[in-house]
């Protein structure tokens, strides 16, 4: 995880240096004399040698200090660090509800297999899985926004909606009002994956000798699906959790984009657009660290629902 | 239902091959009205059967001179993938060792960087242009090929027949390309199918975020147009084509790849 980290912010480094222009051309007024414009770059270490350049990075980065957006003029971090809240709790909520509803249709899938009902919900899935996760939201905010008026155009709260603190905004029944768009887009987008490994897991697991003895003890079908077959068919779901994640923070920054949502991902968008360099190095680093957080919490949940990981097979 | 996913996949092929002929205007030319005024966000009609684009764009004309950018990128990213992750795929798992141990984790590492934003710093450093999106797709898209490649690999280099090929004296290479990689390559045909996908996709994906090639009509920058001047809202016949093309396509791949899956995976056809 460390050694990830340490290369994403590696890779960062020699992506900026190839920024065309100067960097200093912001920062450096023309109308400067000479020693100052000297004094200037001395002050951003970009006289020293580039090893000691790196070092120098590193060594901010580790203590978060991504320095100070071209265009608000603050220091990025304190920017990045409401981006991210909102950012996670759009991403979160999504990923719970297509987590549970993937899995569970997915096993409930694997046990209609052959059917008539399957194929079409295969079928259905498959194209929820093509559609372009931005055109779904365009579509909703069509239909739901403009035409019916149902929900907000975008957004996080209503322009007369106050809060007393942080958790209360999260809380309150406007925030959830916005919500919901955003997090019926996402949800088409992730529910696909868990859905169809599911599916194919429990297809696989059915076919093993304790399901017939399940079976035979006369158990009822229900009870063999979600006690036997899903328990066992979940595992591949969890390490597929980890090379999802890498998609779905790109769902995540494009549903950001179409409903205004202010997360990192839209806050990436921007400063790219504005040439914020040190702003879209934050958020790029954010991201990045997010996914391999993630990675690393399926790793540890995988050694839990597994135990044969944990102690090595021993007990096999 | 693959019959179905390549029928799709061909259709579009024509249209991308035939572009020029079959659309009836230039993908950028300004329709003028007789009074002389822009003819903007007309709704369907005979003339413009899916109707013009803010800036007096006829839609169906784009949307067919789109399909060559989204078939390009689909066939040229999904061939990136393949190659890629077949060559890296068979190196790691027939050398095993410490190839193999490096190999793996530079995946490992890869799957942290996220694709889209990884594409948008590539952007905003080199401009925008496909050759980007195309860069990114070959770079970070090949690690799932890769992997499996590799897994089979390991179990097909035990096989006698390959024992036999090196007792018979056959070089590394010769083994990897005449014995192994034959049997490989079904899985890289599906593994390219859903990477034509995943291209497209991507490309519709950073056109829309407004970090594509300005000057091609491609459907992400259509959708990026109507949805920056928030025309999406009234002209349905500007932003639904592009969407809905780009969902036939990737589905009409997903289709096609299951059936050859199938067709060269019988055991697959069992129990269904």
């Amino acid at each position: 995880m460390v050694t990830s980290l340490f290369i994403v912010i590696s890779v960062l480094f020699v992506l900026f240096r190839l920024v065309p222009g100067d960097p200093m051309a912001t920062v450096q007024d023309p109308r400067m004399s000479p020693e100052v414009q000297e004094q200037v770059v001395e002050m951003y270490g970009l006289d020293e040698p580039l090893w000691q350049q790196y070092l120098l990075y590193m060594f901010n980065v580790i203590q978060l200090d991504f320095g100070v957006s071209y265009y608000y003029g603050r220091p990025v971090t304190g920017i990045v660090g409401d981006r991210l809240v909102n950012t996670l709790s759009l991403m979160l909520t999504a990923y719970v509800i297509s987590y549970s509803i993937g899995t569970y249709l997915g096993a409930h899938m694997g046990w209609l297999r052959g059917s008539q009902l399957e194929r079409i919900e295969m079928i259905l899935v498959l194209f929820c899985r093509s559609m372009p996760v931005f055109w779904v939201g365009m579509v909703a905010l069509y239909l739901f926004a403009f035409q019916l008026e149902l929900f907000p155009l975008g957004g996080m709260r209503g322009v007369t909606a106050t809060y007393d603190s942080q958790f209360e905004k999260f809380l309150s029944l406007d925030f959830l009002y916005h919500l919901v768009l955003p997090v019926f887009s996402l949800s088409l987008f992730y529910t696909g994956l868990p859905l169809l490994l599911m599916r194919n897991n429990v297809l696989e697991v059915l076919t093993q000798d304790y399901i017939e003895t399940a079976e035979a003890k006369g158990l009822s079908e229900r009870r063999i699906v979600i006690w036997h077959a899903a328990r066992n068919a979940i595992l591949p779901v969890v390490t597929a959790f980890a090379i999802a994640i890498g998609f779905a923070i790109g769902g995540q920054v494009l549903i950001e984009t179409v409903f205004s949502w202010p997360g990192l991902g839209r806050e990436m968008v921007d400063a790219s657009l504005r040439s914020d360099y040190p702003l879209a190095q934050a958020t790029f680093f954010i991201l990045s660290a997010i996914v391999i957080t993630m990675n690393f919490f399926a790793d540890l949940a995988y050694t839990y629902l597994d135990p044969r990981v944990k102690l090595g097979g021993e007990q096999q | 239902m693959a019959v179905f996913g390549l029928g799709i996949l061909i259709f579009y092929m024509i249209l991308a091959i035939f572009a020029p002929i079959i659309a009836p205007y230039e993908p950028f030319e300004r329709i003028i009205a007789d009074d002389g005024s822009w003819k903007s966000l007309h709704p369907p009609s005979m003339a413009h059967p899916l109707g013009t684009t803010e800036s007096g764009h006829d839609v169906l004309s784009q949307l067919i001179y789109g399909t060559r950018v989204a078939m390009f990128v689909g066939l040229v990213g999904a061939f990136m993938v393949a190659c890629i992750g077949t060559a890296v795929g068979m190196v790691a798992g027939y050398y095993g060792g410490l190839v193999d141990e490096l190999i793996m984790r530079l995946v490992d590492i890869l799957y942290g960087l996220p694709f889209i934003p990884f594409v948008i710093v590539l952007a905003t450093i080199l401009g925008g242009s496909i050759w980007n999106i195309l860069f990114g797709v070959a770079l970070l898209y090949w690690l799932s090929t890769a992997r499996v490649i590799r897994s089979e690999v390991l179990s097909l280099k035990e096989r006698p027949y390959i024992e036999a090929a090196r007792a018979s004296g056959a070089s590394d290479f010769r083994i990897m390309f005449i014995h192994i990689l034959p049997n490989v390559i079904p899985l890289s045909a599906l593994y390219a199918a859903i990477a034509v996908g995943y291209s497209i996709t991507a490309e519709a994906s950073i056109s829309f975020l407004g970090f594509g090639d300005p000057s091609l009509s491609s459907w992400g920058t259509m959708l990026q147009r109507s949805f920056v001047t928030q025309e999406f809202a009234t002209s349905w016949w500007w932003s639904i084509p592009p969407g809905l093309s780009i969902t036939l396509v990737v589905f009409g791949a997903y289709l096609a790849g299951r059936g050859y899956e199938e067709i060269a995976n019988p055991q697959l056809r069992e129990g269904r």
